[in-house]
């Protein structure tokens, strides 16, 4: 094991994102804050209470979620596709560095950044709404396993990626849809039966839905069929991963 | 000894069926300077990739310390070095910390005394907090070689280093090849500057259209290039030799027409003075008296031109 090389990719991707505090970490907490004051205060204090948890904190862990998949899916995109775009990325081809060292080191720093920005937004919710943690442990394996598994999703668009347009298209115009239909904002029980059984195929319903149980014990799918589904998720970005390095799938000549 | 770096009937197909390397086989000694001569497109970056990893070879194989560069690639790569052609460069990054970085990614503790060195070296130091993206041409060269000498490498693969590159600063970075050498680290440079292949390097290699058309000593080489020829037209032309003039080994020219005697510059005597009395004697006619001195520069048009 390279133990140094991931400490150097690990170190140059987190000083990265140092440099770029600003839209790193400040704008989103601004926009969240901003779903907050709208969703929470604004229009939630006239929607009724769902499950019996008031609907500011109700939607918290879908915006945390929100957050983290945007962030993990940006950075882990930008952290390749830029020494691609770039061609610095014949030090790392050249390096004695192994696939997985690699991944370790980029993806590591997307999910270590999206962890921090999640943090931050919670206590931001916290400010903003009672926010109760039933099952601490259970919250922080669906954190830190969505963060890992959408930094390597993100990994792969910034590899597939050819221009800046396709690196975009999939957080712009996937994930947005993905979040807002997967129980973000309401629970699916508010569907007509048709979207609700749409909605059991998208895999963000059943990261939302997990997450939220692990905070207030109310939940769309049984939580560890959401555990299992994310686990899923994770073992086949894996599988992509391994594919691309094996066969040097728009990497290597 | 064996050699450090071997390739052995190396191929290269892209996927849009050009054939970038025909089988090229070649050996590179230890702490030798061998230098690749060639034109555009001729495969040189091909080949310096696929031995660097950044290119998968389509067949043959190559090792480098007797380690294959596919399957060993761990032991091969911590001790090649990689100076690209192309001036690849982070934009945010600080001169430090980016010499810094290829330390780091090639397995190395980090041992900022030894940058330190290496920028000082390269005059860099003042600059070592500067963007890259503020830096000159010259200087994003300098740091290319910074980056590839911070984790002290036993090959170097200097990809054309002097193209676009001042006239100091070539002699500068010719004089850094030399002080390489000096430490036992091999070097490979590819180049379009014939004079630079002349001015450092032990070996030379012409390759063209993904064959290595040769590849000899230099001094073999600068000896074909001591050679003269003399040409003497003769006001009328000649249908053999004449035999007094046989010990000269002359050649008749076209529609003999001329005579063409071909002398060693180096030698105590050409044999110049000789050859003028003795065609006098014979009673021939001279119209006109040329020299010419073959360069490196026509073997190396000689040869790529034959291979067109």
């Amino acid at each position: 094991m390279n133990f140094e090389a991931i400490k150097s990719i690990y170190a140059f991707e987190m000083a990265r994102t140092r440099r770029t505090l600003m839209q790193s970490v400040v704008s989103p907490v601004v926009s969240t804050s901003l779903y907050f004051i709208v969703f929470g205060a604004a229009i939630g204090s006239r929607v009724q209470e769902i499950e019996g948890v008031p609907y500011g904190a109700f939607i918290a862990p879908g915006l945390i979620m929100l957050t983290l998949l945007n962030q993990c899916i940006g950075n882990g995109s930008f952290g390749i596709y830029f020494p691609k775009f770039t061609g610095t990325i014949y030090e790392i081809l050249s390096a004695p560095i192994s696939t997985a060292e690699i991944v370790i080191g980029y993806v590591g720093a997307a999910a270590t950044k999206g962890l921090i920005i999640g943090t931050i937004i919670l206590a931001t919710a916290s400010l903003f709404v009672d926010i109760t943690i039933a099952h601490p442990l259970l919250m922080v394996v669906f954190f830190v396993l969505t963060a890992v598994s959408f930094s390597l999703f993100g990994f792969m668009i910034g590899i597939w990626a050819k221009d800046f347009e396709q690196l975009n298209i999939i957080p712009m115009l996937v994930i947005p849809p993905l979040v807002f239909l997967g129980g973000s904002f309401y629970s699916i029980d508010m569907l007509p039966p048709f979207w609700q059984t749409v909605s059991h195929f998208n895999p963000v319903l059943y990261l939302v839905s997990g997450f939220r149980w692990s905070f207030f014990e109310i939940a769309d799918v049984n939580p560890w069929i959401s555990l299992a589904i994310v686990v899923a998720f994770l073992g086949a970005c894996l599988a992509v991963t391994a594919w691309i390095f094996r066969t040097g799938y728009k990497l290597k000549n | 000894m064996a050699p450090i770096v071997r390739i052995e009937n190396l191929t290269k197909s892209y996927a849009s069926g050009f054939q970038a390397l025909k089988g090229v086989s070649l050996d590179i000694e230890e702490g030798e300077i061998l230098a690749l001569l060639g034109p555009n497109g001729a495969g040189k970056t091909t080949m310096i990739s696929i031995v660097c990893g950044i290119v998968t070879p389509s067949g043959g194989r190559v090792t480098v310390a007797g380690h294959d560069v596919v399957k060993d690639f761990r032991r091969t790569r911590e001790i090649i070095g990689l100076v690209p052609q192309e001036l690849t460069l982070d934009a945010f990054e600080t001169v430090f910390n980016t010499v810094a970085f290829s330390r780091g990614l090639h397995g190395r503790k980090p041992d900022p005394a030894l940058i330190e060195k290496i920028l000082r070296e390269l005059s860099l130091w003042d600059k070592k907090d500067t963007m890259l993206r503020q830096l000159s041409g010259g200087m994003r060269r300098r740091v290319l070689i910074a980056k590839a000498l911070s984790y002290e490498p036993k090959v170097l693969f200097l990809d054309e280093p002097t193209a676009g590159v001042d006239v100091t600063l070539r002699k500068e970075m010719w004089q850094l090849v030399e002080r390489l050498r000096a430490t036992g680290v091999t070097i490979i440079l590819t180049t379009h500057y014939i004079e630079e292949a002349e001015e450092i390097a032990d070996r030379i290699g012409v390759i063209n259209k993904g064959e290595i058309l040769l590849v000899e000593d230099k001094a073999a080489l600068m000896q074909k290039l001591g050679r003269k020829q003399l040409t003497v037209e003769l006001a009328e032309p000649l249908e053999a030799v004449p035999e007094g003039l046989a010990a000269f080994r002359l050649r008749l020219g076209e529609g003999g027409q001329s005579l063409v005697y071909e002398y060693d510059t180096a030698g105590e005597r050409t044999g110049i003075t000789a050859l003028l009395a003795a065609m006098a004697e014979q009673g021939l006619r001279l119209k006109d008296v040329s020299t010419e001195q073959s360069s490196l520069e026509d073997i190396f048009v000689e040869l790529v031109g034959d291979a067109k």
